[in-house]
């Protein structure tokens, strides 16, 4: 009995995402990004050549450009090259095309995408109203575990969305791969795949599912799991948060990204979204 | 490791070498290895006594069968030597049983031998289930995991059971071996702190801090007071986080929905308390060899007024949580874990001290600054079972605010300025370690011009999973999640 005061003293933490906007998720600077048109900054070249997981490139000696499927957000760059480099805040960036997580992007990778994201729209249109997620630790550290409980706290909260966490494959609609692609984990991986019903959608969260991150290819890992099954969508991030992670979900079920998909799910129950809508105070 | 300092070339006093100081009150902490070139690997055990850890080495030659075995001598070392004998292939002689652990390669691959440097192709790993271990009529193995139900790290527990008991239990951590330690090699001193990072990555901070604490006693820099406050800010938050997520997997077993709620709105505000504080909601980036990153992002007024909050939110939950029976039941006398079985495994952090295990490295090896900051010693009664581990957690969690207080009063009374020092390219070899959530963490490193060559980093979480099987004397089926929340530990900390 005593718990029922105490599970009203909040009232409501929950996010109202994506039906409106967050404000804390859009504030939360969850990548990296390069300022357009930057060329020869002072340090542009020792952020290339320092660059832990070799994510920063600059083909021809034109644009710079970073691979937030290796980058894992050390901001090393940052601090040596700030006139390229900055953090972006917010976390949309989950994509259907692994070539997309380079940015910036050129208006050739925007349409692919595009193709992609109706092509996979199409895939799972029976889906949308119940989603069941399997999750599978491809050889992670430990914290994207965490980010991916954290869907079922109160704030994410993510059941409201018909979505619920699995315990067998042959439930699961969507496999959420996090992991550098551990050489053990393999033969599991391939299997809870195979056993998935058809349409079923993969997601690597996390940079180290997409390419394996710090530890990148080892005697013990494939730098990422996309040897092993067919992504469908990309999350980076090192870990990605729940935000991130929701936002991949979303893209997976097409219920984002697709036209008219995003504004007819903002326009849900709710009534159309004002932006004068204030964030919900959870953090501190 | 090199073999400058120290190394007794004979095999044969190794075993008598431990064994002595074991007899003298020496606590185990561990055996590691490392590779000396093509041939030869150098053995070393590290022990703990009264704040100093003096370590045992022996030179183990390529020609040599292997090395004779401690595990009769303390059950502690059998999970290292089947690590040893994983990753160099070397026999410990007289094992009880060595079973693969963390890499079970075939027979004619080649093991990765740590500290070599050498190429290693991808490995082909042997996932064949180990012989069945029956004992008894009607006794039967069930499998549980890799793939487990729920969102947990890739484990595989064979529980051998008649149908309720738990006779017997054996633990396979291989299938997500990454291969961090051979990672390491070569690579500088910035890389490897975030290599560490990822390494358990729930206890980013506390493997930050051994790493870095190791690298800077090798060049003898001492970093900043300024510094050694905010890695105590962070690395308490770190153990506020963990305690609640142990919690919360106890509460999510036991179906208590509004605890469930409650706890993990708790960690989020402290997840999201420490991307305030550092840009990180696991506090990576912060803890850097010479220093920290940068100061707290916050001023000491808002984090006093974000510690308040959180504080009073988890001591009221908790405190309801422990009195409510529905809860209470399901952990009083799970996964009891008597002294005397604890003082054999020498376990580390909240499961060795609720069994009589009191060693906390933040008091009696200091580091960082907690020589300088006021703290209680626990006082838990040390019954042994979950219930007595989830007391501990509680009262570490109000520890930890204690501590993060001073540290902020710390911080706000002087001016700091410097958050870094210059490290050079150092050479040498030491040890780092640092308590995190899960117990001591331990860091061995060799380094050359700056160069990493060796680094073995030691969980608590390896350490402590060693003796899981042995804790369920009494127990069924259904307390297994209990005993597995009370234990607390990454999977990716014991994989390696």
């Amino acid at each position: 009995m005593p718990w029922i005061p105490q599970g009203l003293r909040e009232g409501i933490v929950t996010s109202r995402y994506p039906h409106r906007p967050d404000g804390y998720g859009e504030g939360f600077a969850g990548s990296l990004r390069v300022r357009p048109d930057t060329y020869d900054a002072v340090g542009v070249d020792e952020a290339i050549a320092l660059c832990p997981t070799d994510a920063i490139g600059r083909p021809g000696r034109g644009q710079v450009r970073l691979d937030r499927g290796r980058c894992i957000l050390c901001g090393r760059c940052v601090d040596i090259c700030p006139d390229v480099f900055e953090l972006d805040p917010g976390f949309e960036t989950s994509t259907t095309d692994r070539r997309t997580l380079v940015v910036p992007t050129t208006d050739e990778d925007d349409d692919l995408v595009e193709a992609m994201r109706r092509a996979l729209h199409r895939r799972v249109r029976v889906l949308r109203r119940s989603i069941h997620i399997r999750h599978l630790d491809a050889g992670s550290d430990g914290s994207e575990e965490w980010e991916v409980a954290a869907l079922t706290n109160p704030v994410y909260d993510v059941q409201r969305l018909g979505i619920y966490f699995t315990a067998s494959p042959k439930h699961a609609d969507v496999l959420l791969v996090t992991g550098a692609g551990a050489a053990g984990m393999r033969d599991a991986l391939e299997h809870t795949f195979d056993v998935m019903p058809e349409p079923k959608v993969v997601i690597a969260a996390g940079t180290d599912a997409i390419s394996g991150g710090l530890l990148g290819s080892g005697y013990a890992t494939a730098g990422g799991v996309a040897g092993s099954v067919r992504v469908d969508v990309f999350v980076p991030g090192s870990p990605p948060t729940p935000f991130g992670l929701l936002h991949g979900i979303l893209t997976a079920i097409g219920l984002l990204g697709a036209p008219g998909s995003s504004a007819s799910l903002r326009r849900g129950a709710d009534g159309p979204a004002s932006p004068e809508d204030p964030p919900v105070e959870v953090g501190p | 490791m090199t073999t400058e300092r120290g190394v007794v070339d004979d095999l044969d006093t190794f075993v008598p070498r431990v064994v002595a100081q074991l007899s003298e009150g020496a606590r185990f902490c561990g055996l590691f290895a490392s590779a000396q070139g093509d041939a030869a690997t150098l053995l070393r055990c590290v022990l703990a006594q009264d704040g100093h850890l003096p370590y045992e080495d022996t030179l183990v030659p390529a020609h040599s069968a292997g090395f004779p075995s401690l595990a009769d001598h303390t059950p502690a070392a059998a999970w290292y030597e089947r690590e040893i004998h994983d990753l160099f292939g070397l026999v410990p002689l007289g094992h009880p049983r060595l079973d693969p652990l963390v890499l079970p390669l075939l027979r004619e691959e080649t093991p990765p031998r740590p500290g070599s440097g050498s190429e290693r192709a991808p490995v082909v790993i042997d996932t064949d289930p180990l012989p069945a271990h029956l004992l008894g009529e009607g006794v039967f193995t069930i499998p549980y995991g890799p793939v487990r139900s729920g969102v947990f790290e890739s484990i595989e527990y064979l529980v051998e059971t008649p149908g309720e008991d738990i006779p017997h239990l054996r633990t396979r951590v291989f299938h997500k071996h990454r291969g961090v330690e051979c990672r390491f090699e070569g690579m500088g001193v910035e890389d490897g702190v975030l290599l560490a990072e990822r390494t358990e990555g729930v206890a980013s901070v506390a493997h930050a801090l051994a790493f870095s604490q190791a690298i800077e006693r090798i060049a003898q820099v001492e970093v900043s007071e300024g510094a050694a406050v905010v890695r105590v800010i962070h690395a308490e938050l770190e153990r506020v986080a963990n305690h609640l997520d142990s919690t919360i997997r106890h509460t999510e077993a036991a179906g208590q929905a509004v605890a469930y709620a409650r706890l993990s709105l708790h960690k989020e505000r402290v997840q999201r308390l420490r991307a305030q504080l550092c840009g990180s909601r696991f506090g990576r980036g912060v803890v850097v060899p010479g220093g920290v990153g940068g100061p707290l992002r916050l001023e000491s007024s808002q984090l006093f007024a974000a510690i308040d909050k959180i504080e009073r939110d988890v001591r009221s939950d908790l405190r309801l949580l422990l009195a409510t029976p529905s809860f209470v039941d399901r952990i009083r006398g799970t996964g009891l874990i008597d002294h005397e079985l604890a003082a054999s495994y020498a376990l580390l952090g909240p499961v060795g001290r609720a069994s009589g295990q009191n060693e906390d490295v933040r008091f009696t090896r200091p580091y960082a600054a907690y020589m300088r900051l006021g703290h209680q010693l626990l006082d838990v009664g040390e019954g042994g079972d979950a219930l007595a581990r989830q007391r501990v957690r509680n009262e570490e969690i109000a520890g930890s605010f204690h501590l993060i207080r001073q540290a902020i009063d710390r911080l706000s009374s002087t001016d700091h300025r410097e958050w870094k020092r210059p490290l050079g390219a150092v050479s040498g070899e030491a040890m780092g370690w640092a308590e995190a959530p899960q117990g001591e963490v331990l860091y061995l490193v060799s380094i050359e011009d700056g160069a990493l060559v060796r680094v073995k980093p030691r969980s608590a979480s390896f350490h402590n999973l060693a003796a899981f099987h042995a804790s369920f004397p009494k127990d069924i089926l259904t307390d297994f999640a209990f005993i597995e929340a009370s234990f607390g530990l990454s999977i990716a900390g014991v994989a390696g």
